[in-house]
């Protein structure tokens, strides 16, 4: 009893917890278990029957295995986008937080414009063309490094003003050049918010829906969102698989917060040490 | 552009090399691969753009057809220009016709089709929906449709109603069914593109009223507000809300919950195009021959006519490196062989608008009613959208305003007007 | 620049013929944004004062400008956007917050919970979009299925309009707030333990240390919070597209859909034009926010 009195914070926050974020997933697997029928009728019940194997086979088959060349590519273009931008942004916060000159004012105002302004498509696309890099996944990956700019370096920039500077200056005493000073002192140090920016922003990319549909058309480059789309179609959605689609593409962030989750608690109770 | 003007010298030259090789005669198998876009707003148009390559390659096994897909509604709308502006479209692909073709700049970016002996096949008052001045550019892709009223026949046959001739007898019909406890009228505006069609489909009307409207309305000179007869079908969409006949769940209801709601017999009117036969057909065969179709009526029982849609259409882009293969392609559209495939594929759903092309003897009920509004003189009116190139964008939501109660017939109409301007401002029509 | 508490005596270094903060470090990042992000926008500003059918551009001034401000919904759609960006923004700091403070405390089930919460951020928008359409259908949705239960008759969470934005607000907030939560930690787990310690040996009780301690220290990751969803809010498009396409009718619509609904019409100069006042209305809001914030607070 006593225990309950003691942890009723804890319990209550585990059955909220429950009902607000787990019972939507859990909707999304009882419909992905539903032939068609019963999927329309849009309950939140168990399935009569156990369809989920033949949705799963289905949908990965839909056009010629679509599922499994979205999933190379999309997991191609995260990986790529994302190692770009934590060396990047890294950069650019670094020196923007560290080195405050003539070009800080301006480079402020430019991060908050990526954050504000909404890309243009159609000029993009011709320039895209023109370098010859329209409809290609290394072009798409640019477009995700120059739109996910802004908000890396202002999480790297904050982050970086609680390093000391006296850590830098030790290095350089120490004869570090400027390559030396970034990569082997001061990135490993960023530790925590690399990993909240990889996981931040690996998630948004994987999940991009708007930009590949316009810079990336075609079969063969289909991602991962698109396949959405497949099934969404105006007259028919056929919601078993509809949602055995959305269940497999949550499946590969799943695996990776899984995995990451160990690394963001450490690094945020490594912060914890360090203050 | 530069890359685009290299891309169709190359395209050039290239289809003039096939087409010596093919003179020559020599076996050079020249294993050309279409790509084909194709929308997927509806399972049948991808089925029966696949029956189409299936039995197109079957005869020509040099060349082969890759279909993609993309969304339909203002979505694809969006991928058709985007792809056309930078030069990246499939060598064949599938839109509509009438006022959507026009904006998609076709002269200057569609290969014309005029010439071609195909386009004798293929039924006049299609081509002009596909013309800009005199020439042809698209091939018709399914069937034409009617936008009318789809119903049970089992409750009007139970209350013993009749097929309405004139509004009045709709309206009585709807108070009759009413009373008897299943839903009049059904709405689906969760598909806000289903909302249209009291509007819409009620042009045959506003035609027999005034048989120049398209000619003003193209020119700025009438308007859907100040339209004595036009404005009648956002008056008759207000009315049917009003009094009360929709479904309890017509603001969240889909497509598919209407068409489940009338074939399984618990709703009576559906307004809707006549395509969605097929959906009948595939979701509910059982109860296929309990769903009819009739026009929407208008005051005069004498002029009653069914506003008609012409089907969408297959198109060529200039960008296109495999010109001939393409043609060859829509020539085996536009040919007996390719109805006959598309009907073997998903039914009849309508009568097709290419010479010489015939239905099958048992065809789908609703089908079964519309044919007789095609084959009467007169007896059908193409909808607005092929008389006039002035579609504004935005009218599906305006319906659903209007339908669900949210504004009034006038201020909806009123609202499409100023929509339409800047349609029409777009294309650079005179007068706006 | 804030001096450093720390003791040891450090003589600042020489100039060197090589800063070790070279401005290099700006040219990967400079050139791509620059290329696929600036000249692009430049480009289309010029395009905003056309009226340009992506084949060819006619010169009208300003008459884009004029006649999006003259679209019937723009003002509603205006409303509809602050509307949204401060539910959003105000329930993502609120709610952030307090789940941050819980999530540092010694609850159980700490890691779950994170998780737990952390995980709506991690799905894609459109496929959160369709399930909670669909769970909010008003009839046969599982929420309100789950209140006539219970005898309330759930309302038209996205068909009714005076309701469709902020049903569409509380998903987002659904999806996000685990994010905000991430950040407060982040920040209150670096709050010094030294202040709690002292704070306790003054006899200070939970709520004081809250209060005194916790909120305004703080204050770095809650002007990034703010900042972030606030922007993020005010031109957010994908969730309200996915659920409601700016329905029913036209209620639920903010400036990014009317915008993405002008681009889809083709009207892409005045898609353009409007692509600027989005951009200009934020920078209002945001800039002297920001400064305002930052001035108040400033970094730790």
């Amino acid at each position: 009893m006593s225990y309950i009195r003691k942890n009723w914070v804890g319990l209550l926050a585990i059955l909220v917890s429950g009902i607000v974020f787990l019972v939507p997933f859990a909707f999304i697997i009882l419909t992905a278990m539903k032939n068609q029928k019963e999927s329309s009728l849009r309950s939140f019940s168990l399935p009569s029957q156990f369809h989920l194997w033949d949705n799963l086979v289905e949908v990965i088959q839909t056009r010629n295995y679509m599922l499994l060349t979205a999933f190379v590519n999309s997991a191609i273009l995260t990986v790529c986008s994302v190692t770009l931008l934590v060396i990047f942004a890294a950069m650019v916060g670094f020196v923007l937080q560290r080195k405050p000159s003539v070009w800080t004012g301006p480079v402020n105002f430019l991060i908050l414009a990526g954050l504000i302004i909404p890309p243009a498509v159609v000029p993009t696309i011709w320039v895209l063309q023109l370098l010859g890099i329209f409809k290609t996944l290394h072009g798409l990956v640019f477009i995700e490094v120059a739109y996910g700019l802004s908000f890396c370096v202002l999480l790297f920039r904050a982050f970086i003003a609680t390093i000391p500077r006296e850590l830098d200056e030790a290095a350089i005493i120490d004869g570090a050049g400027p390559l030396r000073l970034f990569f082997e002192v001061i990135l490993p140090l960023l530790k925590p918010v690399v990993v909240t920016v990889i996981v931040v922003q690996s998630v948004a990319i994987f999940n991009d829906f708007t930009n590949p549909l316009y810079y990336l058309p075609g079969t063969k480059n289909v991602t991962l969102q698109l396949t959405l789309f497949n099934f969404q179609s105006q007259f028919n959605t056929s919601y078993n698989l509809l949602f055995t689609n959305i269940l497999l593409i949550t499946i590969p962030p799943l695996l990776v917060f899984l995995f990451f989750n160990r690394q963001i608690v450490a690094g945020m109770t490594a912060g914890a040490v360090k203050g | 552009m530069s890359s685009k003007f290299t891309r169709t010298v190359l395209g050039g030259l290239a289809a003039s090399l096939l087409l010596s090789a093919s003179f020559v005669g020599t076996a050079m198998a020249a294993d050309v691969t279409l790509s084909f876009l194709v929308d997927n707003t509806d399972a049948s148009t991808v089925k029966v753009a696949q029956a189409l390559v299936d039995a197109f390659v079957a005869k020509n096994p040099t060349i082969a057809i890759e279909i993609e897909t993309r969304p339909g509604g203002g979505d694809g709308d969006n991928i058709i220009k985007t792809r056309l502006a930078t030069g990246e479209m499939t060598d064949v692909f599938l839109y509509n016709a009438g006022s959507l073709f026009q904006a998609i700049n076709p002269a200057q970016n569609l290969s014309p089709l005029t010439a071609e002996p195909f386009e004798a096949n293929v039924i006049d008052t299609f081509k002009k929906t596909v013309s800009v001045g005199s020439d042809v550019y698209g091939v018709p892709f399914a069937t034409a449709m009617g936008g009318g009223i789809m119903y049970n026949k089992k409750i009007y046959a139970d209350l013993g109603l009749s097929v309405p001739k004139t509004w009045d007898e709709f309206m009585a019909n709807n108070e009759k069914i009413k009373a008897a406890g299943k839903v009049a009228v059904i709405q689906s505006f969760a598909d806000t593109w289903t909302s249209q069609l009291f509007v819409l489909g009620d042009f045959y009307n506003v035609l027999a009223a005034e048989p120049d409207f398209p000619a003003k309305y193209t020119g700025n000179q009438a308007k859907y507000a100040t339209d004595k007869a036009a404005i009648k079908g956002f008056e008759r969409q207000e009315a049917v809300f009003k009094a009360g006949y929709l479904n309890p769940d017509f603001a969240a209801a889909k497509f598919d919950d209407a068409i489940r709601m009338l074939a399984t017999g618990e709703g009576a009117h559906y307004p809707m195009l006549s395509f969605a036969a097929g959906n009948v057909v595939t979701n509910y065969p059982e109860n296929q021959k309990d769903v009819g179709f009739f026009a929407i009526p208008g005051d005069d029982a004498a002029k009653n006519g069914l506003t008609a849609w012409m089907p969408s259409s297959l198109y060529i882009p200039k960008s296109s490196e495999h010109q001939a293969e393409a043609k060859e392609f829509l020539a085996f559209v536009a040919s007996t062989a390719g109805c006959d495939a598309q009907t073997a594929a998903v039914g009849a759903t309508g009568p097709y608008l290419i010479k010489d092309c015939t239905l099958p003897a048992d065809v789908p009920s609703v089908v079964a009613d519309l044919l007789p509004y095609f084959q009467k003189d007169g007896g059908t009116a193409p909808a607005l959208e092929f008389l006039s190139p002035i579609k504004g964008p935005a009218l599906e939501q305006i319906t659903v305003e209007v339908g669900s109660g949210i504004r009034s017939a006038a201020d909806g109409a009123a609202l499409y007007d100023e929509d339409v301007k800047k349609q029409a401002q777009q294309l650079g029509l005179a007068g706006w | 620049m804030n001096e450093s508490t720390n003791t040891s005596a450090v003589k600042r270094p020489r100039r060197r013929p090589v800063s070790a903060y070279p401005s290099w470090f700006y040219l990967p990042a400079a050139i791509v944004f620059g290329v696929l992000f600036l000249f692009p926008t430049f480009a289309s500003l010029f395009f905003s004062l056309t009226r340009w059918t992506l084949f060819d551009a006619e010169f009208i001034g300003l008459a884009n400008f004029a006649q999006f401000f003259k679209e019937p919904f723009l003002i509603k759609g205006l409303i509809n956007t602050l509307v949204y960006a401060v539910v959003t923004s105000g329930l993502k700091v609120v709610l952030g917050f307090l789940l941050g403070v819980l999530l540092t405390s010694q609850i159980i089930a700490r890691t779950y919970l994170r998780s737990v919460l952390f995980f709506p951020v991690l799905v894609s928008t459109v496929g959160v979009g369709i399930t909670f359409t669909v769970m909010m259908h008003p009839t046969t949705g599982v929420i309100n299925e789950t209140l006539a239960l219970f005898g309330i008759r759930g309302p038209g969470w996205l068909t009714d309009p005076s309701l469709a934005l902020i049903s569409v607000a509380l998903v987002d907030v659904w999806k996000g707030v685990g994010l905000a939560t991430v950040i407060y930690i982040a920040g209150i787990v670096s709050i010094p333990q030294e202040y709690y310690e002292a704070s306790r040996i003054d006899g200070a009780g939970a709520w004081d240390n809250f209060w005194n301690i916790t909120l305004p220290l703080a204050k770095p990751a809650t002007v990034t919070v703010i900042i972030l969803s606030l922007i993020g809010g005010l031109r957010s498009f994908d969730l309200i597209w996915a659920m409601t396409r700016g329905g029913p009718g036209f209620t639920s619509d903010v400036v990014a859909s009317v915008i993405y609904k002008q681009y889809q019409a083709g009207f892409y100069g005045l898609s353009t034009a409007g692509n600027v006042v989005l951009f200009i209305l934020v920078a209002i809001i945001i800039i002297p926010l920001s400064g305002f914030l930052n001035r108040q607070g400033g970094e730790q």
